[in-house]
């Protein structure tokens, strides 16, 4: 399901999501609402639509479309979600690029896709991720915990305390 | 170990906490430095008070820091075990840290929590040594390996270095092979399939480009290796007894061993032994287990004058 809403520059107003229509094996294709404000989640990797929006939370103004395991072209399958009256925080999409390092994100404003960008994790994750080692210091409820990114993709990161490295598979949000 | 730079000491006021945090040119430096400490004992210390926190109980690494105070002309206050400490009423870490760092110039702890150096590290301005931390990171062991290896082969690089044993759990061996990757190296790890090097250490060697091969039977690898480097197999490691019996023995090093290898060999073990090295091996030229506990002396001195940022008379 990718955008496609007019150039934004070109001041042409025409529904971003109108035409948004999911390629599906054979002819057949899922019709999906235009998005008038809000975010769509593209190229999820597929699965993990579900977990993305626990990390955004269960309370949303408006509607929610979540699409799982569509066809891609990149990735072969994918999900995506598309949430209305909502835009995504600068801590959501880190969090989220910790789940799905290659899914792009497009801020839509009155039909208009305003800003579309793939994240980028810093090099340091702080109260994001809970350390899965239990002899960790920073398993504490006090404490903070603290990440360093090694590698994007696929992801690795390590904690800033007891310096286990994490696969993308063993990353658990807090 | 000065900055060409700045011509003060490349770790005055650092704390010493892991071996990632520092560099090859870093280590090179130290290691020039240490070797000036051996046998040296100006009192340059004096006045100095160390703060040795031993949340767990350790021998030879706390009695260690304590002669390297003492022979530089310090003090040690501290305990060696966390029972007598305020840690038994409940009293932080952080807490504990924030007390004892108004009662001397630099700390020293060892604790069971993995992670629990650094965070001492960033509860206190002063210098701070991780004397071990669980699992993790130990890394005046390392310098000290890192320093007998240097003296007994003259050179850090182009060298065929076996550890055996234990692979799995030894934060010794972990560190020591992670720095080993600044240097050109060829690494063979011996080890029962059980107690094999964890898949994120052979990433590392990965991808730092390090040669490296995995075998259970040491003799099939042991020709023309300068260091062999065994570590303790713990029993504990083992959920079978009988399991344990059998890879006990299998990494047992002794006299015959070392010369049906033949060359000349250097054997390094981090103490305290089990059964994994035969006390015939203990007058064997290459054996350098008991240097390293001497060389443990002559690193911590340097590593305490370094972070105090006192230089040498």
């Amino acid at each position: 399901m990718s955008e496609q809403a007019a150039d934004p520059r070109s001041g042409e107003k025409r529904p971003a999501e109108a035409r948004a229509a999911v390629p599906q094996s054979g002819d057949k294709q899922i019709k999906v609402t235009a998005l008038r404000e809000g975010t769509v989640i593209d190229h999820l990797v597929a699965g993990t639509a579900l977990k993305v929006l626990t990390v955004l939370g269960i309370k949303f103004e408006g509607a929610v479309t979540i699409g799982l395991n569509l066809d891609s072209r990149k990735a072969g399958r994918k999900d995506i979600i598309k949430i209305e009256k909502r835009e995504v925080t600068p801590e959501e999409v880190s969090r989220i690029a910790l789940i799905s390092p290659r899914a792009s994100f497009s801020i839509i404003r009155d039909y208009q896709v305003v800003d579309k960008f793939t994240p980028t994790l810093p090099e340091q994750i702080e109260n994001m991720i809970r350390c899965p080692n239990p002899s960790c210091v920073s398993t504490a409820p006090w404490m903070s915990t603290k990440f360093t990114v090694l590698r994007t993709d696929p992801i690795r990161v390590r904690c800033h305390y007891c310096e286990r490295s994490l696969r993308k598979e063993e990353i658990e949000l807090l | 170990m000065t900055s060409k730079a700045t011509g003060t000491p490349v770790l005055a006021g650092r704390d010493l906490i892991s071996m990632r945090d520092i560099s090859r040119e870093e280590l090179l430096a130290f290691l020039d430095e240490a070797s000036a400490f051996e046998n040296y004992t100006h009192p340059i210390l004096h006045g100095k008070v160390l703060g040795s926190l031993f949340f767990e109980p350790s021998t030879r690494t706390n009695l260690s820091f304590s002669s390297a105070m003492h022979r530089l002309g310090g003090n040690v206050i501290g305990f060696a075990d966390a029972k007598v400490s305020s840690t038994a009423k409940g009293e932080s870490l952080v807490d504990t840290i924030r007390v004892v760092e108004n009662y001397c110039d630099i700390v020293l702890i060892r604790h069971p929590l993995e992670g629990a150096a650094r965070l001492a590290a960033e509860s206190t301005g002063l210098p701070v040594i991780n004397a071990g931390d669980g699992t993790n990171q130990h890394p005046t062991q390392t310098l000290l390996d890192l320093y007998t290896i240097r003296q007994k082969r003259g050179r850090l690089d182009n060298l065929k270095i076996a550890f055996i044993g234990d692979l799995k759990y030894s934060r010794t061996v972990h560190s020591l092979i992670e720095t080993l990757t600044h240097f050109d190296n060829e690494i063979f790890l011996v080890s029962p399939p059980t107690l094999r090097m964890p898949a994120e250490f052979l990433e590392e060697l990965d991808a730092r480009g390090t040669v490296y091969s995995e075998d259970e039977d040491f003799f099939s690898i042991a020709s023309d290796v300068d260091i062999l480097y065994t570590t303790r197999i713990q029993q504990e490691r083992f959920p079978d007894a009988v399991e344990y019996e059998k890879v006990k023995n299998a990494y047992r090093i002794d006299r015959a061993s070392i010369e049906r290898i033949g060359g000349s060999v250097t054997v390094m073990h981090p103490l305290p032994r089990l059964q994994e090295i035969s006390r015939d091996l203990d007058d064997y030229p290459g054996s350098a287990y008991f240097d390293q506990a001497r060389n443990g002396v002559t690193v911590r001195k340097a590593v305490l004058s370094m972070l105090l940022g006192v230089s040498r008379e």
